[in-house]
């Protein structure tokens, strides 16, 4: 029972990062209907800013955070400017594979300047609570608590800020929205900013949590942040949320009570097997085909 | 005999009832107008009809066949085609193309015959090539055949629309507001033109259409929905001063 | 404006002259086919150069039967190197374990045909989610599966698990690649230019349309799927016995991804298109190797410029005339004849 519950919490860890990451590709997602495969790779440069200025710079853990989601900040919102704004009328594939063509930009490019693995080091005081056999570090606790304020302000600004409602009002219908006097591209940009932030927050967070990082390191974290995204139903933010820490569990779980080979296994099978029952996920709610 | 029949349709979108309690005996080559104002079930019906929408109660026969749970491409393939609203052609493809697609079901040849391009494969083909330009040249389209559908003007691109309906070999047609965007001089070419593949390909047609002119000129017997329900069916001018359809369209009479 | 003129005007008679030469394309087929032969037999390329080459028909290959489904039909799969490592595998155990050593050489064709038919198999599996749902959705489903299918793999020790699955031997050749590369263009053409390959473009044009223009999308769908993943899974035993070893890591996400990169380089739904993105992609990794990790920088960068300036890829929905057939290439001529006299007159 002790065993499970470490193990609940080990995925609530992993769950928290992985929401953040589904955050960035439902956000994108529900504006522009277009799969940002990029976004892993935002996630991965989240991480080795962090590792630039602890290591270089010596900074403390709230401004080493401040400056990795700013400058994925940045660095989403240019790549989007650049590589994705000038797609908007193309063909939908098309924004996906230059979406593709970002992230090996990024990851090549990255790994180009950093030849090996990163470690981070530690930035929190290593701390251990135990309760009755039950062990909490004070890592995961930051991760997880850092993680829910996030995600709570990030539901505050689509709810309550004028902006927040633009986003949900684009999300609704592309076509209108502009002739409403919404400023639509400064909309797609604050999309991005935040998206790619809470992705820079999420590589932070990996890179402490986890021994190494490394250039390819947001390739399948990065699928399988988009793979929450779907669970929960793209393009729904709470759904992102959900997804993550499902997805979370399950790989967890299927690690600690089965040979942890089979995690990607079953935790792939387990997709199928919803996608069959939910086509639309979790959240997810089908578009009604007029014919 | 009733070619197409109607029993007792009721679908629900939801909670929302789109059409409710429908009926409809459709003899051959009888030429059936539905009116209702917007929102009222008319497309709600084609779509059951063509099984794009497996109706929650009742059933549809064709020909004494039921066909409610059959797919669409099948009960096309018996012989029930129809246009769209909007227009719906496959865009990027040439019009040709769009003419021979909607022969699929008329080309026997198997999927191996298709790998290798031997047996049946070449005269079928050929068969189904030679069709479409013999159509494409009844309607004066075949100047047009290596165009992109997408390039043609609005008008012809509804005629299309109607070719490639007729392309599949209907017995009945269903024609989704052909005359929505024209004016009252392409109206007029319109009801000629119906009432010429009418009688051409021996069709029995149903049509929907908002543009009354068109509907008092060349229609036989009107069904009139309204909120899902049928308030009128009878000949147009029967339909013309019944009191429920009036309502429906003018709203209540004030009461004074 | 005249030279512009003049420029159209030339091509149009080049494209007529060469479709009216339609026998020019058999012709050049025996001569690649005799050079596939004496390239290795009288050494006339470097061996590296030869082993590019058969990469370039392998990824004709893979190229073309990735735009089976994604170019033609519209829908997105993610997930082709799964139907390649299945290919590669179950060629890889029939040569090396079921096959004695003296029958493998021979007997060759027949395990990469019985690789093609087992990612056959699978491709029907993934067939059916495609029934019901599309886009995003069904990407999810080729990647969920392309992951599958590796953990599998991974979890298999009889196929060395992990660790991979060595003991090929070299019976991928130059000639053969040559053969296979040609059968598929030749295969996949044909069915694209028939009643069936007429489905598969009404599915990406519009669906419900196609549908109830009487298109049995249901059959349209299991036949792609089939077709497309068998021909995956070929180019997957090919390329376990250019390689002589595999392992599942090889055929993850980034193997797909190179497909995908293949597919819209070179444009969708032409089969030019991937014969051209297929050989440009693989000539220009090799040509930039001196360049290192560079040129993994550079090659995707190229790839975004490209899709910025053509989002269709290079050849986009068009085809050469030499790849129609003959129906098809008659009413080509005739519309490039009728544009001719249109600018005469």
């Amino acid at each position: 029972m002790i065993y499970f519950l470490q193990q609940a919490l080990n995925a609530l860890q992993l769950g928290s990062i992985y929401a953040l990451i589904a955050l960035g590709y439902t956000m994108v997602y529900g504006i522009l209907t277009m799969i940002n495969f990029a976004h892993g790779d935002f996630f991965m440069v989240g991480a080795f800013i962090c590792f630039v200025v602890v290591t270089f710079l010596q900074l403390p853990f709230l401004p080493a955070l401040i400056l990795s989601m700013a400058g994925v900040t940045i660095l989403g919102v240019i790549v989007e400017r650049i590589a994705y704004k000038p797609l908007r009328q193309a063909p939908r594939v098309s924004a996906i594979i230059t979406a593709l063509g970002v992230g090996i930009f990024l990851e090549n490019f990255t790994l180009a300047l950093n030849p090996y693995p990163k470690h981070i080091p530690a930035l929190i005081a290593n701390l251990n609570w135990t309760f009755g056999g039950l062990t909490i570090s004070s890592l995961q606790c930051t991760i997880v608590v850092l993680s829910v304020v996030l995600m709570i302000v990030l539901h505050l600004i689509v709810k309550y800020t004028k902006v927040g409602m633009a986003m949900r009002a684009i999300s609704w219908d592309k076509n209108v929205v502009p002739l409403m006097g919404v400023p639509v591209n400064t909309v797609i940009s604050i999309t991005f900013a935040i998206g790619s932030g809470l992705g820079g927050a999420a590589g932070m967070m990996y890179g402490m949590a986890y021994p190494v990082i490394d250039p390819y390191m947001g390739i399948m974290v990065g699928w399988k942040a988009f793979i929450s995204a779907v669970v929960g139903g793209i393009g729904n933010i709470r759904g992102a949320m959900v997804g993550g820490y499902i997805l979370g569990a399950t790989e967890i779980m299927v690690a600690a009570f089965f040979p942890s080979t089979y995690r990607d296994f079953v935790a792939f099978s387990l997709l199928i097997v919803l996608l069959i029952f939910r086509p639309y996920g979790i959240f997810g709610k089908p578009r009604i085909q007029k014919v | 005999m009733a070619l197409l029949k109607v029993d007792h349709v009721t679908h629900y979108f939801g909670g929302l009832c789109a059409v409710s309690d429908f009926n409809l005996l459709l003899k051959p080559h009888e030429l059936l107008g539905i009116i209702g104002p917007n929102g009222a079930g008319k497309t709600t019906v084609f779509n059951i009809i063509t099984g794009v929408y497996r109706p929650t109660e009742g059933s549809i026969y064709f020909n004494d066949i039921e066909i409610k749970d059959k797919t669409p491409d099948r009960i096309t393939a018996m012989g029930i085609a129809r246009t769209f609203q909007n227009i719906r052609l496959f865009n990027e493809l040439t019009v040709l193309d769009n003419i021979a697609i909607a022969q699929y079901a008329k080309a026997a040849y198997s999927p191996v015959e298709a790998l290798l391009h031997i047996g049946r494969y070449r005269r079928e083909e050929q068969r189904i090539m030679e069709r479409s330009q013999e159509l494409l040249a009844l309607f004066k389209l075949d100047g047009l055949a290596f165009e992109q559908s997408k390039n043609l003007p609005y008008g012809l691109q509804r005629r299309l629309e109607i070719v490639r309906a007729l392309a599949a070999e209907p017995r009945v047609l269903l024609l989704d507001e052909p005359a929505a965007g024209m004016n009252p001089k392409e109206v007029d070419e319109l009801m000629t033109f119906i009432g010429w593949i009418r009688k051409e390909f021996n069709l029995t047609i149903i049509l929907i259409e908002h543009q009354m002119r068109l509907v008092m000129g060349i229609c036989e017997r009107l069904v009139v929905l309204d909120f899902g329900a049928t308030i009128a069916d009878g000949a147009p001018h029967e339909v013309q001063g019944n009191e429920r359809v009036l309502t429906a369209y003018l709203g209540e009479k004030l009461k004074v | 404006m005249r030279g512009g003129l003049w420029l159209s005007e030339t091509g149009g008679i080049l494209r007529t002259w060469l479709l009216t030469k339609a026998w020019l394309l058999p012709l050049l087929l025996i001569l690649g086919f005799a050079f596939s032969f004496a390239i290795p037999y009288y050494g006339l390329l470097d061996p590296y150069v030869q082993l590019i080459l058969m990469y370039i028909g392998i990824n004709i290959i893979l190229a073309l039967s990735l735009n089976l489904v994604n170019g033609y039909m519209g829908e997105f799969s993610v997930g082709h190197a799964g139907f390649m490592s299945i290919g590669a595998y179950i060629s890889s155990i029939l040569t090396v374990k079921v096959f004695s050593a003296s029958s493998a050489a021979w007997l060759f064709p027949v395990a990469v045909i019985a690789g093609g038919a087992g990612a056959a198999l699978l491709g029907l599996l993934v067939a059916i989610p495609s029934f019901r749902t599309r886009g995003d959705y069904l990407a999810i489903v080729t990647l969920a599966f392309n992951m599958i299918v590796k953990s599998v793999l991974e979890n298999i020790d009889a196929v060395g698990g992990a660790r991979g699955f060595l003991g090929m031997s070299k019976l991928t050749t130059l000639p053969l690649v040559f053969c296979w590369t040609v059968l598929s263009v030749w295969l996949i053409r044909n069915f694209i230019y028939s009643n069936y390959g007429r489905g598969v473009l009404a599915i990406r044009e519009d669906e419900i349309a196609g549908e109830l223009m009487s298109v049995n999308t249901r059959q349209v769908k299991l036949l792609a799927f089939t077709i497309s993943s068998f021909f995956a899974g070929v180019a997957g035993g090919l390329f376990a016995h250019v390689l002589q070893f595999i392992n599942p890591r090889m055929f993850d996400i980034v193997k797909s991804t190179d497909m995908l990169i293949m597919v819209y380089l070179g444009g969708i739904g032409s089969i030019g298109g991937s014969i051209l993105g297929a050989t440009i992609y693989t000539f220009l990794l090799e040509i930039l190797r001196p360049l290192g990790i560079w040129r993994m920088v550079i090659m995707p960068l190229t790839l975004v410029l490209l899709m910025i300036f053509r989002p269709r890829g290079i050849m986009g929905l068009r085809e050469f005339a030499w790849f129609l057939p003959k129906t098809a290439r008659t009413n080509r001529l005739a519309q490039l004849r009728k544009e001719g006299e249109e600018w005469r007159s």
